[in-house]
């Protein structure tokens, strides 16, 4: 390995471990319990090419037991150095992946992921996608952790509507774009805004 | 970066410095005398792993128990990454193993293998020797006595 390259490998990690990583756990699951909401992430900082809100998601939630599914347009050697440094977690396949990181159009299709089994809907994959920012609404949501109705701009309604379809089963969205992150619950109805 | 060392050299100086005790280690890289400025990858951590092994190097595996192990990592002024991995609590020694591992990859080596990691190796080789002394005099030969009859 190239010097520069191992070097990257190693460095952004969280600062304070068990504290950092306790914040970013509050965002991730604060963003879970209210689909459409933007919260503050951060404390990693990862190595070029993606967010600092995926990376510090990425350390958070990830350890040596969850395989990550890197897509193309986010995997990189650094970026695989990276991840192995700072959490262990094996790179895996879409098809057996429990986290999985990438832009919109490079982690669909969707069906490859893992969404789980009647006895076990938790054996899911949980989808952390890449958006260049959280722009104009053009999905209403609704359900669970949703008084009336959340807006939220979605790259794509029809895929994440199938998905709710597959309730129990199906897969939960993490959005990512700088500091910031939003969720969707595969619990969550979703309708074209009016 | 230096590249004239193996992976099998490297493992070797690893496990010397993970197993090594962390006194007579202390005083080594005292009398060694260069602390090269560093920066820490990773703070020194202690954490759990959990020892497997096989039944004479074969069959299936099992746990045979954990271990407390302190682990750091850390880069030299030239970016030279070294890892630390030892046994115990101590974060010192930990942070010592790092730094050794780091110079040994760079033009320092020979000079620390000498100073350090021979007088180690040299000590954990007289123990093993004594240890196997000690486990050969307790051996027991059986053999069988003339009865005296006929």
């Amino acid at each position: 390995m190239p010097q520069q390259l191992q070097n990257t490998a190693y460095v952004g990690g969280l600062s304070n471990p068990p504290v950092v990583s306790a914040q970013a756990f509050r965002a991730a699951m604060n963003a879970m319990a209210r689909p459409g909401r933007t919260e503050e992430i951060n404390g990693a900082i990862p190595p070029d090419g993606i967010s600092v809100a995926a990376g510090s998601l990425l350390l958070t939630l990830c350890d040596p037991e969850t395989g990550v599914y890197l897509a193309p347009d986010v995997d990189s050697e650094v970026l695989r150095g990276w991840l192995a440094f700072h959490t262990g977690a094996p790179i895996v396949a879409a098809e057996q992946a429990d986290f999985a990181l990438g832009s919109w159009a490079a982690l669909t299709p969707l069906d490859r992921f893992r969404i789980g089994t009647p006895e076990y809907p938790d054996r899911s994959a949980t989808l952390i996608v890449e958006v260049p920012g959280f722009g104009a609404p053009n999905a209403v949501l609704s359900g669970p952790g949703i008084k009336d109705a959340a807006k939220m701009a979605l790259p794509d309604l029809a895929a994440f509507q199938n998905n709710t379809l597959l309730y129990p089963l199906g897969v939960d969205f993490f959005f990512t774009c700088g500091t910031q992150v939003a969720a969707l619950p595969r619990s969550t109805q979703i309708s074209a805004e009016a | 970066m230096n590249t004239k060392f193996s992976a099998e050299e490297r493992k070797g100086w690893m496990s010397l410095l993970a197993s090594a005790d962390e006194v007579r280690l202390a005083e080594l890289w005292q009398e060694y005398g260069a602390d090269p400025a560093c920066e820490w990858l990773r703070a020194p951590e202690a954490g759990g792993v959990m020892v497997r092994g096989r039944m004479g190097g074969s069959g299936a595996s099992f746990n045979l128990g954990e271990m407390t192990v302190t682990r750091c990592a850390l880069s030299l002024e030239d970016g030279t990454v070294g890892h630390g991995y030892v046994q115990g609590r101590s974060k010192a020694k930990a942070g010592m193993a790092a730094k050794i591992d780091a110079l040994m990859q760079t033009g320092a080596a020979a000079g620390l293998s000498t100073a350090v990691l021979e007088p180690l190796a040299a000590e954990r080789k007289a123990r093993k020797t004594a240890r196997a002394a000690k486990a050969a005099a307790t051996k027991v030969e059986f053999f069988t006595m003339v009865r005296g009859e006929d």
